[in-house]
């Protein structure tokens, strides 16, 4: 399995699928941070950008996954005022000029990401920036891969490890990964060569009936990860329960604001009434986030559900499977 | 969206660093890795490094990759 959202894209756009041998089937994970927002935290970031006053701030591929009613692309249209982030910089330049609107950041991504909202949070705290706040919907891979490996009819003879993801961690994240379930690890770069690479390695652990944790990826990704980063990580944030999609909810997968920080929670600061939950009708996004079933298998991929007029979350983001194998899928048959 | 790519630091303004990307010029957050220095290669992640990238493992894998890739030829 690859767990990252960014090598399965990269795995399809390359066509690597038709040059495996038939004995090689590379299943995609969970490692896309919008595909795996639950709905009733997506409804929350649609509502707050309801919140009269309030700018919502966004990484672009949330704006048109739809939750239970509305999407933040529709809140937009309906006029609130819901703006495309590239980074927390942005977002804490616009509470800068803005001083006198709420301006709230929706806190998504793994490891990767949540480094640089801790940064922001703290250079924020350091300035006495009083209109920054933070939606944190983040979540931590390692608890994820857990559970995972816990499901039963999920065999996996190796896992391709999220390289961006690693680089914050470590490699030594996974250590668990090979010990106690005795699958073989490789942490991977995104080039073509750098999977082919690592799916190597993963075939040469098995032969030697091995499982331990090796590095495709060492020109970023060190053993021990980025200490600065991961401190912190560990400033702003605390350990909490998160609810993906597909997994359900997974203990201490969450990342939620320190006490310390809590004036910066959008969670707390605002009162918001996000409604009853719903999950769009015959989208299995779900089942494919946890390699238990394929894109086609979806009754509605490629028919309702395209790119364009997205039905689930994993047909939005650039690197949900669903898209992937939309975009990409034609060669690979 | 755990995306990143590899920028070149030009020069280093406390916790900020002007990097070069594409033959663009950025203004970066360095906050993440305090031990960059101009001339290193990082990995920008939204506008923050969250590694330098290790010159020597680069040349390694390119080397690698240039095996494979003529390995491949003499296959086919
Ligand atoms: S094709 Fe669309 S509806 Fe089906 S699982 Fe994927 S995102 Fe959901």
């Amino acid at each position: 399995m690859e767990f990252c959202g960014s090598h399965t894209t990269s795995i399809m756009k390359n066509g690597l699928r038709q040059l495996l041998p038939p004995n090689i089937r590379m299943v995609s994970g969970p490692g896309c941070p919008v595909c795996v927002t639950d709905n009733a935290d997506l409804d929350k970031a649609i509502a707050l950008a309801g919140v009269p006053g309030v700018v919502l701030l966004t990484f672009g591929d949330m704006m048109k996954v739809p939750g239970s009613r509305s999407s933040l692309e529709k809140a937009r249209a309906e006029g609130a005022d819901v703006r495309i982030v590239y980074s927390a910089l942005n977002a804490l330049q616009i509470a800068r000029d803005t001083p006198w609107r709420p301006v709230v950041l929706v806190g998504i991504g793994f490891e990767t990401t949540a480094p640089t909202i801790a940064a922001s949070l703290l250079q924020a705290q350091h300035e006495g920036i009083e209109n920054y706040f933070v939606l944190s919907l983040h979540k931590v891979c390692p608890p994820a891969i857990q559970s995972l490996l816990e499901l039963e009819g999920v065999q996996l003879q190796g896992l391709i490890c999220p390289g961006h993801v690693s680089a914050i961690t470590g490699s030594l994240a996974w250590d668990f990964v090979a010990d106690r379930y005795h699958v073989p690890c490789v942490v991977a770069g995104f080039e073509p060569m750098d999977i082919l690479q690592s799916i190597n390695m993963l075939v040469e652990q098995v032969e030697r009936g091995e499982s331990k944790v090796e590095i495709a990826y060492r020109r970023g990704v060190r053993r021990e990860g980025n200490p600065k980063a991961l401190e912190l990580m560990d400033m702003v944030f605390e350990p909490s329960e998160a609810r993906w999609r597909g997994l359900g909810v997974v203990p201490g997968s969450g990342l939620a604001l320190r006490e310390a920080f809590a004036r910066f929670d959008a969670g707390l600061v605002f009162d918001i009434d996000a409604g009853p939950t719903m999950s769009p009708a015959g989208c299995i996004c779900g089942a494919i986030l946890m390699g238990v079933k394929a894109p086609p298998e979806c009754r509605l991929f490629g028919k309702a559900c395209t790119p364009a007029a997205p039905v689930g979350p994993c047909m939005v983001s650039s690197e949900g499977s669903c898209s992937a194998y939309y975009l990409y899928g034609e060669a690979c048959v | 969206m755990c995306l990143a790519i590899p920028a070149l630091v030009k020069s280093i303004n406390g916790d900020e660093a002007e990097a070069e990307l594409g033959g663009l010029s950025l203004n970066i957050s360095i906050v993440l890795t305090p031990e960059v220095q101009v001339g290193d290669y990082v990995l920008l992640h939204t506008g923050y490094a969250i590694s330098v990238l290790d010159e020597e493992e680069a040349e390694e894998t390119l080397r690698l990759f240039e095996d494979m890739a003529s390995l491949e030829e003499g296959l086919s």
